[in-house]
């Protein structure tokens, strides 16, 4: 914490004065245990680090009308997780409004008017659940002063109820409609005057009884996505691109597209030469009266590409290149107690090397943007995860003033961190400045999507235990090599950084006495981003892999070893754990959050019980069960799997624990386990990008595959740990996914007794051993 | 050029080459977009209409190829409430939703072709259908609840 993030977060973040709301930087000075008289201050987060912070201002985001409805404002974006439904439906439950009439209003990308709305990282309610109550409880209390002032009685003989206050003593009621106009008047409470519901009266919070709110539109096909937005004249366009990153256009001849039908104009977009961020790839757009048109008009682009450096990019070389690295010393990023004597004075040594290759978000929509640059003003329509870093970009692009620049954030057709990457909301502008002013809409097609993501790193890792007589880890060993995410943004470090390490690597909690960490080198040659679960995903499908394989070598009970490694009940100390450069903890304050490894064996123990591990199973069935935390969240995932003598695999019944702490809306909380669920199964059995000439082998569903409903779970069991508010809420969209593949591949073990090392399973044999 | 189609009740004349995808007449001549474009080569159904009552892949179906009337996901209930968009909203199936309206329009023509589906039929009938969020576990019990009346 800075002094001057102090000071910039006290001044421009927090509409309610004083002790300041969920700004972190402000409440970790004054930390109050939750019940408490100051209950509203609540605990601290890291929300006030993130650019432009919170904002808690009931009227930023709360409209009565006098006819009663009330119109929230919903600034995060929505692309599955349901939080454009939850964040509102908290500020409903805590001012005592009644859903049914609620209506909400997709904030455009304004951070200083709304706080921040970067919608990934899992932190939309672990940031935001405090300041919507607390905006939420200011206008309750708003509407209670303006009933008393009416009423001419003492604000305390009054309460808020369902949508209207109610006077007690004399039976008179008062709607919110009615005192909308007054309540509007009335000074906002600062924050230490505001009383927050308890937990009993929730009507929404911890409930899951409030359905999304475009269930309807969505059913009905009347939901907007990015895809789907019209603009009078509107042109539509596609783009070639160079098919290996940091290649150009050496030539191209258009002829050929221009006689297509319906084709206008092509235009050129230079490649820039310093790629960072979310800089276009470059190439040649076509203009067209629709899409389709577009798409064979660019069928018919002679281009001759120059590849550039990346043109070698191989993925088999490049694996052995990484596992050269794995198998060497390397940078040590974690050193506690004393590895080296350890090993030397090991009674037994185990290793395991595991591999994950690169994977595509690709979600159902592919990416998506329109916009309309004239009379030096730029109005973009898309589906964004991080709204107003794209206004930014964009304004910085075309040398315009922030406040020329409008983004309107469609519904996502999915997300999973790729639309957090703006390339193709740039792309439109760009098109639309170089036609005058035209509107357009740029559409990637599927194989534009799958062949020009920012992929999910590759990963290698290697493990190694050293084990006493006993059979006791006294040595932990992990090395790991992957080309970092931060290549997309700066020059390449060429190393994991700490927070990439801290997904799973130096954040192991296990209790063994002497851990080494290390993270070999790797450059990037494509451009790394993020996908659900970021480095979660390699690092605890090698580490929850390892330890079965020891308690396998043991001939001990997984479930059981792995809770023995788990070890007592505790918060570990991370300030001691020997970690090299400074733990990141998910950009969250350790003490609100820390590694607690009691919640961890919980969820373990939780969905060991409901799949009833131990218990006996028909021929060619296996238990298999992992336990990460990520995103501050637990999740412990048990499957069941069946390999039948063919080594065809079918997954009678998936258990999931999950503790994130206070649960806001668990209905939405089973849904993303589920989903969670799948995506393990499609990157566990189907996924892969892999490279071939610099250029992205797959191109659509039929090469990178994922899965369908035949080759899903369709068991999915979500056990949610109970906790009352005072538990921090924490991370949900993400935290399902890490312990899916070990979990399956230990299951697998325990059916066939074959080991899986390397993922995606595809072809690999899977007939009993 | 010009091409004639039904679409939802309404006659249409679009002038595009006979070649081209349903789909992008539906969404970018004549502007409904429920119907969305997910792959381009039938992959993932996310945009499943029915023709003459079949569901079909409007992303690989010339427009010149098409006969009999065309039902997309704003024409398969006046008010919405189909049973099969009833049991959506009942199993709060939705994540992001993109791909529903061709999951919906894909249950909507096996229930009308299957009575009383057993669970292997349902999947079989649901897989060429992708749903990158994993809704596949309420969608199933969704279409068996549509196809039940339960």
């Amino acid at each position: 914490m800075s002094a001057h993030a102090l000071i910039q977060n006290v001044s421009r973040r927090n509409f309610l004065k004083g002790a300041g709301s969920a700004a972190g930087l402000v409440v970790a000075l004054q930390f109050m245990p939750a019940g408490k008289a100051l209950a509203a201050v609540g605990y601290a987060t890291g929300a006030g680090e993130m650019p432009h912070g919170t904002v808690n201002d009931p009227h930023v985001f709360i409209t009565i009308d006098p006819s009663g409805a009330v119109t929230i404002v919903t600034h995060r974006s929505e692309m599955g997780t349901g939080i454009r439904t939850s964040l509102p439906m908290v500020i409903a439950d805590e001012m005592e409004a009644d859903w049914s009439r609620v209506k909400l209003v997709q904030a455009p990308a304004d951070e200083p008017r709304y706080g921040n709305q970067d919608t990934d990282g899992s932190r939309s309610m672990r940031h935001f659940l405090q300041p919507m109550r607390q905006c939420g409880a200011a206008m309750r209390q708003m509407l209670e002063q303006a009933a008393a002032k009416q009423w001419n009685v003492p604000a305390g003989e009054v309460r808020a109820l369902n949508h209207e206050v109610v006077h007690q003593a004399s039976g008179r009621k008062l709607g919110y409609g009615d005192l909308a106009t007054a309540a509007r008047d009335i000074p906002v409470p600062p924050v230490e005057q505001l009383n927050l519901k308890k937990d009993a009266d929730f009507r929404y919070m911890g409930k899951g009884n409030v359905q999304i709110f475009d269930l309807h539109d969505i059913t009905t096909g009347k939901a907007q996505y990015g895809q789907d937005i019209a603009r009078p004249g509107m042109k539509f366009a596609v783009i070639a691109r160079p098919p290996v990153v940091g290649g150009r256009v050496k030539s191209f001849d258009p002829a050929e597209t221009l006689k297509v039908p319906g084709v206008e104009r092509i235009v050129e977009i230079p490649t820039q030469p310093d790629r960072t961020k979310y800089t276009p790839l470059g190439g040649i757009a076509v203009i067209a009266t629709n899409t389709h048109a577009a798409i064979k008009g660019r069928e018919a682009l002679k281009i001759e590409w120059e590849d550039g450096p990346n043109a070698s990019y191989d993925s088999k070389a490049y694996k052995a290149q990484m596992e050269e690295a794995g198998r060497n010393a390397a940078k040590i990023v974690r050193n506690e107690g004393d590895p080296e004597k350890a090993f030397a004075g090991a009674a037994r040594k185990l290793s395991a090397e595991y591999y994950v290759p690169h994977l595509a978000c690709a979600p159902m929509e592919p990416m998506v943007a329109t916009a309309v640059v004239a009379d030096g003003q730029c109005e973009v329509w898309a589906p964004l995860q991080y709204p107003y870093g794209a206004r930014e970009d964009i304004a910085k692009m075309l040398g315009l003033p922030i406040e020329k620049v409008t983004v309107h954030v469609t519904l996502l057709g999915g997300g999973f961190g790729r639309k957090s990457q703006s390339d193709y909301a740039q792309e439109a502008v760009i098109v639309s400045k170089a036609l005058g002013g035209t509107p357009v809409k740029v559409s990637w097609t599927r194989e534009d999507d799958i062949r020009h993501s920012f992929y999910h790193t590759v990963c290698f890792n290697r493990l190694e235990a050293a084990l006493d007589k006993d059979g006791k880890v006294t040595g932990w060993l992990h090395r790991t090599v992957a080309p970092s995410l931060m290549s997309t943004f700066m020059p390449d470090p060429k190393h994991e950084h700490s927070l990439e390490l801290a997904m799973g690597v130096v954040d192991m909690p296990f209790a063994i006495p002497n851990v080494r960490c290390e993270n070999g080198e790797a450059a990037a040659h494509t451009r790394i981003g993020w996908f659900r679960s970021v480095s979660n995903i390699p690092h605890a499908f090698a580490i929850q892999s390892f330890v079965a394989e020891i308690a396998h070598e043991l001939g001990r009970d997984p479930k059981d070893y792995l809770l023995e490694l788990i070890g007592p009940a505790r918060k570990i100390d991370i300030s001691k754990a020997g970690v090299v450069d400074a733990f990141w903890n998910y950009g969250d304050p350790y003490e609100t959050y820390p590694i607690d490894t009691g919640r961890l064996s919980n969820v373990l123990n939780v969905a060991a019980e409901k799949i009833e591990w131990g218990r006996k199973l028909p021929k060619g069935h296996g238990l298999g069960i992992a336990v990460h935390r990520s995103f501050l969240t637990y999740v412990a995932t048990a499957i069941e799997v069946a390999v039948d003598d063919q080594g065809n695999l079918t997954i009678p019944r998936v258990d999931t624990a999950i503790d994130c702490g206070f649960a806001v809306n668990p209905e939405r909380i089973r849904s993303q386990m589920e989903g969670a669920a799948v995506m393990g199964m499609s990157s566990t059995m189907f996924s892969e990008i892999t490279f071939e000439k610099g250029r992205a082998v797959q191109g659509n569903y039929d090469t990178f595959e994922v899965a369908h409903m035949d080759t899903s779970p369709l068991n999915v069991r979500t056990h949610i740990v109970p906790h009352g508010y005072d538990v921090p809420a924490s991370g949900v969209g993400e935290p399902g996914v890490p312990p899916f593949a070990p979990a399956l591949c230990n299951a697998i073990f325990a059916a066939t007794g074959k080991r899986i090392r390397t993922l995606p399973i595809g072809r690999q044999d899977l007939r009993p051993a | 050029m010009a091409v004639t189609l039904t679409v939802n009740g309404k006659q249409h004349q679009v002038d595009v080459p006979p070649d081209t995808p349903l789909l992008w007449v539906i969404r970018d001549v004549i502007g409904l977009t429920g119907t969305k474009f997910g792959c381009g080569i039938a992959a993932c159904g996310a945009c499943t209409v029915h023709v003459g009552g079949q569901a079909v892949r409007s992303c690989i179906t010339s427009v010149g190829d098409v006969g009999d009337p065309v039902t997309t996901i704003e024409g398969l209930d006046p008010d919405g409430n189909h049973p099969v968009q009833r049991a959506w909203r009942d199993a709060n199936v939705p994540q992001c939703g993109f791909c529903q309206s061709g999951q919906i329009m894909q249950a909507a023509a096996f229930v009308a072709s299957t009575r009383n589906p057993d669970d292997r039929q349902i999947t079989e009938a649901m897989s060429g259908n992708i749903c990158r969020c994993g809704c596949y576990q309420r969608i199933h019990a969704a279409v068996k609840a549509a196809s039940t009346g339960a």
